[in-house]
């Protein structure tokens, strides 16, 4: 059996009504539990205080938006080269659930950069990469919005998303050219030695897991209605022809 | 060219299917069918501007000539420039006998802008002279002509298909080409696929 | 293909195509900017250099719509799909008609306006030169935001959206290359990044905009 079989999409509709409450299940349960855990026992960071605590939403949410990015371009890549509708319309539904991911991290670290730094936003390189891909998504997002012909829509926003990718890429090192920042360096690696303590670092791999489900249920649950609103377009535009 | 078993869709819903015929050096075949029924969708999937749904295609390398409801005239460029600029495009320089034929020699160095209707549909069709292409492919060539000018545009075709070229249009009037074939598209109609027609790949989603 | 690009220009001089529009655009911004900003030399002289670069880069969205818009409206652009020269082709001619009547003069003017905004001594010279280097690429970038819009009925603020994010590495190398040159600082490598970004852009974005073109005639 192959994995294309998803891409039919009977057999998606039939795999994710199944799946769905299942990951959507565990993601309210992996995310109630590491922000419980997180917020409530875990030590205040010597230097910190209580405001490291919102790393528990800042870097889940940081990862997810350029993780979105990143499914939508191999979705996207996959539409162009198989032409499977629902990997087009995958593309099309996890862009919004991206974008609010970006909204959230640059918003919880406005929230953490101004007791830290003493200011909400700084034109920081890390900042700067997040505010463009905001940008990004919100082309993205517009261009399928103003397209009528679906499949027109979805050839277009894959060719953006491969063009914008590179361009994403070019803007986050020419960003960092532009100026050096005050934003630390990645929290997380698997090199043990530069990790945050532990104590921190297993409830956010909760919280982070969380996240990741989060997105799965959620690009599920509107790649569901896509497929759902497309059918609808194709027996309308049956209905007027007939 | 020969078209074996074609299906065209227009806005991703099939509107003909099964359709084969043959055209031949020398022939002509003229379009008929209610509005609708796809022969602008058949036109232009046959100049390659839009993929064929199913069935094959067979046609020499560059050598449809396609003129479609719009003329790609630009309104500030005379009428010359405008011939001039198709010809360099197709490499030919038979801008001269384009203008002749079509009896525009007096209106050459009128801007496009200020042609009548008529005028510049004959411009439009002048162009296919210049294009140097054996196969023509013309969608309603005839609108806004006045009967002498309809009568010309057949010379002009009959002219073509006696050099050895071939004709594709679809219109509703009558061009004098006694020897055309006519297609009739009306039963090549796409049937729905509750009547056993095409299945797309949402309706079987939802089997 | 000499053919098209003489028929763009022709175009886009004669009445009604636009020519002067940017320029024009781009004068007004350089006076508006100081109004806003005040008349302290200095103040303006360090924001000059990214003043003219984004007055370039904005002057130069002004015309974007145009590069395939008109062509598809009157059938021009179908008729040059079914040409015997390549759509990529097509897209690489138009990029470039639409930079000599818009790139070019922005680039030859920009001195002046660095005359009104007191850009310093130094940069003149790394003005010119990195708007020469740079506004190829902002032509190219664009002609592939059109051929996205093309089919899209006033789509001219959707192509600001789309088109304005992927001039931030070209705005930024720009930029930093006049703000290093007019502080006597290294100038190569924003300069050659800057070069890079114009050159990969017009090898690989007509691929990418002949597509687009191809999906929007279907």
């Amino acid at each position: 059996m192959s994995i294309w079989e998803y891409a039919n999409p009977k057999k998606f509709m039939q795999t994710s009504a199944w799946a769905l409450p299942w990951v959507m299940g565990l993601a309210v349960l992996s995310l109630v539990a590491g922000l419980i855990w997180g917020f409530f026992f875990t030590p205040d960071d010597f230097r910190q205080g209580s405001t490291v605590k919102i790393i528990y939403l800042h870097v889940p949410a940081a990862m997810m938006a350029i993780n979105a990015w990143v499914m939508m371009l191999v979705t996207s890549l996959i539409w162009l080269v198989r032409r499977h509708h629902v990997s087009a319309l995958a593309a099309k539904a996890a862009a919004p659930v991206g974008l609010t991911f970006t909204v959230i991290a640059l918003v919880t670290g406005a929230l953490w950069g101004q007791p830290m730094w003493g200011t909400w936003w700084a034109w920081d390189p890390r900042l700067t990469s997040f505010l463009i891909l905001t940008l990004f998504y919100m082309g993205y997002i517009a261009l399928w919005e103003a397209i009528e012909n679906p499949d027109t829509a979805a050839d277009l926003t894959a060719v953006l998303c491969l063009v914008g990718s590179v361009f994403a890429l070019l803007s986050r090192y020419a960003v960092l050219f532009w100026n050096q920042g005050l934003h630390q360096g990645a929290s997380l690696s698997l090199d043990k030695e530069e990790n945050v303590a532990d104590v921190f670092w297993f409830p956010l791999l909760v919280c982070i897991g969380g996240f990741v489900l989060l997105f799965v249920a959620l690009v599920l649950m509107r790649t569901r209605t896509e497929i759902r609103a497309r059918r609808l377009q194709a027996l309308l535009a049956r209905e007027r022809l007939a | 060219m020969i078209v074996e078993d074609l299906a065209v869709a227009r806005g991703g819903v099939p509107v003909l299917e099964g359709l084969s015929f043959r055209l031949v050096a020398g022939a002509a075949l003229i379009l008929r069918g209610p509005n609708g029924v796809g022969k602008t969708t058949l036109l232009r999937t046959l100049a390659g501007l839009q993929p064929a749904l199913a069935g094959r295609v067979s046609v020499p390398a560059e050598s449809i000539a396609y003129a479609a409801h719009a003329d790609g005239l630009k309104a500030v460029l005379t009428v010359e420039e405008n011939l001039r600029f198709w010809a360099a495009i197709h490499g030919t320089g038979a801008v001269e006998t384009a203008l002749e034929a079509m009896d525009l020699r007096g209106l050459r160095g009128r801007m496009a802008a200020n042609l009548s209707a008529g005028q510049k549909r004959r411009l439009g069709l002048a162009r296919l002279l210049v294009t140097g292409r054996a196969i023509w492919l013309l969608d309603e060539p005839t609108v806004s002509l006045d009967a002498g000018s309809v009568a010309l545009f057949g010379s002009v075709v009959r002219a073509h298909l006696a050099a050895g070229g071939a004709a594709l249009m679809a219109t509703h009037i009558d061009l004098g080409l006694a020897e055309a074939g006519v297609l009739d598209l009306s039963p090549y109609r796409a049937k729905a696929p509750a009547a056993g027609g095409r299945i797309g790949q949402f309706d079987e989603a939802f089997g | 293909m000499g053919a098209l690009l003489s028929r763009d220009l022709r175009l886009a001089m004669r009445a009604g195509g636009g020519f002067g529009l940017g320029l024009a655009f781009f004068l007004l911004l350089a006076v508006l900017v100081p109004l806003g900003v005040g008349p302290e030399g200095g103040v303006l002289g360090k924001i000059a250099p990214g003043i003219l670069w984004v007055g370039a880069l904005l002057s130069c969205l002004l015309s974007l719509d145009r590069i395939f818009a008109l062509d598809f409206e009157d059938g021009s652009l179908d008729l040059l799909a079914t040409s015997p020269m390549p759509l990529e082709a097509v897209v690489a001619v138009k990029a470039l008609a639409h930079w000599l009547v818009t790139g070019l003069p922005l680039t030859a003017v920009a001195p002046v306006l660095g005359v009104l905004l007191n850009l310093p001594v130094e940069g003149y010279g790394w003005l010119v030169l990195s708007l020469l280097l740079g506004t190829p690429a902002l032509s190219v970038i664009g002609a592939f935001g059109a051929a996205l819009v093309v089919g899209v009925k006033r789509g001219g603020l959707l192509l600001s959206l789309l088109v304005l994010p992927l001039y931030v590495p070209t705005l930024i190398f720009g930029a930093e290359v006049v703000k290093r040159g007019a502080a006597g600082l290294e100038v190569v490598v924003p300069l050659l990044l800057l070069a890079g970004i114009t050159l990969g852009a017009a090898a690989l974005l007509p691929f990418a905009a002949a597509a687009a073109i191809r999906v929007n005639l279907r």
